[in-house]
């Protein structure tokens, strides 16, 4: 196991560093460049600016400029937000954004695996189907309508919670994120909770435990859940680094300030430092989050050997 | 060995005798479980009727689908409410477009998208995570870091990155969004594979001697089926969601062609005022989304081979 992990760390590195050149020189193929707004600066305000950012050099030349950095932990500076580092708005943005996260993802593993089993157990029924279409309906209603909905609901008609902001993660500004974020992921791990629950329940050796008289409780958690998780374990990675790294959704309509409006905006404004930054934690994030998948599954199947 | 000629012919005699017993193959036992299945009927059901009114719902009407009503525009909150009269059956948008067209319009669009693009990411992430988890080691390695490196690109970076190198186009949605898309797939048939792959009927396949591509083909990927059709339902409305978010951010399709997320977005913004322009599109994506979920589990149910 050990050697195992040290190894994963040490592929970590290459493929990080393809990561960063390939994402590096896409960006930069896209054409505009962080200045070429509507107000066109006068042409040597742009070249001295440009000079500044090493924008007239070539592609790559600015490239070892930002990997040089990068080796100091240095995300270079925002080409929207002049007068911040990448570093300080990562750090401003990202716990907001884990935060919700966090919680999110309890919330939708709970609801999720519960509502799975339930309906595993219950196939065809009016159960089944009724606690399906209560999971489904994360997934069927877009966040951007029910994120507007919920503050209507919530805010305007009857004054429970506070529209939007964040005041340092207070819980009744966490409420409305958390449902608009864990609503869509409830939705997909109660689906393959539910899939995977049915096989194994109709597997051999839980006919075996039934036949020795076990109570359910006893089959259900002891027997059935481990293998039915596998499923649910390798899609839990990636989407957990997708719940932490924060939705563009959330951040627009409750103002939380969380990082994934950071990445749509600095994408559309090609603030090449910002994709980067961003690109570059959710990189980091997706290599550690696979890794611990890989061994989750060894420690939940014992056939699963490295 | 020893056979007298007789009890070869009595052997035959007997055989001539036997009725042959009608063997139930994996499809017609699947077809039968899916029946039993009455939300997955008739969500089939459902589906194919939107997808009928979705093609010929526009011949239907006066209206086209980038026609503006002048004559509603002058007040869309009363004269572009919904009305059998002047045509304009589900009402129509701030600029006076008649919302029953464009939301068979946009749903044509949607539903392409969505179709097309699980199909593109279901076949490359089967045969991918398949290939990966069966041959294992060192191939397996390389191909899940690879796998991983276009994972930790945000999904977004690649939209946004093809939309300015290209343009504006319908069919770069497809390709950007079936492209990535099947990054998950093939990591979940990857999970299940590495289980199978030591089931004893993998082992007899390969001490036969049948070569690795065939028992990918023939052994692995009908086991896995399951777990794909599931997911594969869904991709389908995820696609479809994914593509209204495009839309959300601006980015969709291009103007006067519209898709249920555009409309629904311009809906959102205008819900206090006029319903109408959020209700309908949004009722029938909700309808839509629904009935593909309700699908995949009752094709989970039936295609599961353990489960007879």
């Amino acid at each position: 196991m050990l050697t195992f992990i040290s190894k994963r760390i040490l592929e970590a590195i290459p493929t990080l560093l393809i990561l960063i050149t390939v994402s590096f020189f896409l960006m930069h193929s896209a054409p505009g460049s962080p200045f070429s707004s509507e107000r066109t600066l006068p042409p040597e305000v742009l070249a001295n600016i440009n000079a500044k950012y090493h924008l007239d050099e070539p592609v790559i030349n600015q490239y070892f400029y930002y990997l040089g950095g990068l080796l100091q932990g240095d995300l270079g500076p925002s080409f929207r937000y002049k007068d911040f580092t990448i570093n300080e708005l990562i750090a401003q943005s990202f716990p907001v954004s884990a935060e919700i996260g966090i919680w999110s993802f309890l919330v939708a593993l709970l609801i999720g695996v519960g509502c799975g089993i339930i309906a595993a157990l219950r196939q065809n029924s009016w159960l089944d189907y009724g606690v399906m279409g209560f999971a489904n309906l994360g997934i069927v209603l877009p966040n951007f309508v029910l994120a507007p909905l919920c503050i209507l609901f919530f805010s305007i008609y009857n004054h429970w919670l506070p529209p939007g902001g964040w005041n340092g993660g207070a819980w009744p500004y966490l409420v409305m994120p958390v449902i608009a974020m864990s609503t869509s992921y409830i939705a997909q791990i109660a689906r393959i909770t539910r899939g995977s629950m049915i096989e194994t329940m109709h597997s051999n050796f839980i006919r075996t435990a039934r036949a020795k008289g076990l109570p359910k409780y006893r089959i259900i958690f002891q027997h059935a859940l481990r293998p039915a998780m596998l499923p649910v374990v390798s899609y839990l990675g990636p989407a957990f680094v997708g719940i932490v790294t924060g939705s563009v959704i959330v951040d627009v309509y409750f103002g939380t300030g969380g990082i994934g409006q950071h990445f749509i905006n600095g994408a559309l404004n090609r603030d090449y430092s910002m994709v980067m930054g961003v690109t570059i934690l959710v990189g980091t994030l997706t290599i550690l989050f696979n890794a611990i998948v890989d061994i989750l599954y060894a420690v939940i199947d014992p056939k699963i050997r490295y | 060995m020893i056979t007298t000629k007789d009890k070869i012919q009595a052997v035959e005699q007997f055989a001539e005798k036997v009725v042959e017993v009608e063997g139930r193959s994996l499809w017609q036992d699947a077809r039968r479980r899916f029946f039993s299945n009455h939300a997955a009927v008739t969500s089939l059901i459902v589906l194919t009727i939107i997808t009928a009114i979705a093609l010929l719902g526009p011949f239907f009407s006066q209206w086209n689908y980038d026609d503006i009503d002048w004559e509603a525009l002058s007040d869309i909150s009363t004269l572009g409410r919904p009305n059998i009269e002047n045509g304009h059956y589900f009402g129509t948008d701030t600029l006076g477009r008649d919302i029953f067209v464009r939301t068979m319009q946009g749903g044509q669009i949607s539903l392409l998208v969505g179709i097309m693009g699980s199909a593109v990411a279901i076949v490359i992430g089967t045969l991918y995570g398949a290939a990966s988890g069966y041959i294992g080691g060192r191939v397996d390695s390389v191909m899940m870091r690879f796998l991983e490196i276009l994972n930790s690109f945000p999904f977004m970076f690649f939209v946004i990155i093809l939309m300015t190198l290209f343009g504006r186009h319908i069919f770069l949605i497809f390709v950007a969004i079936g492209a990535i898309s099947w990054l998950d797939m093939a990591r979940i048939v990857r999970g299940q594979t590495l289980s199978l792959k030591n089931k004893e009927y993998i082992e007899a396949a390969y001490a036969c001697g049948v070569s690795t591509p065939k028992i990918i083909l023939r052994h692995i990927v009908p086991n896995v089926l399951g777990i794909v059709v599931v997911y594969a339902t869904l991709l389908v409305p995820n696609m479809i969601l994914l593509e209204s978010f495009i839309s959300f951010l601006g980015l969709g399709v291009q103007e006067p062609m519209t898709s249920w997320g555009a409309l629904i977005s311009e809906g959102a913004q205008n819900m206090e005022i006029a319903i109408w322009q959020l209700a309908w599109p949004l009722s029938f994506l909700v309808v839509t989304l629904f009935c593909f979920n309700f699908l995949g589990d009752g094709l989970r149910d039936a295609l599961d081979p353990k489960d007879r």
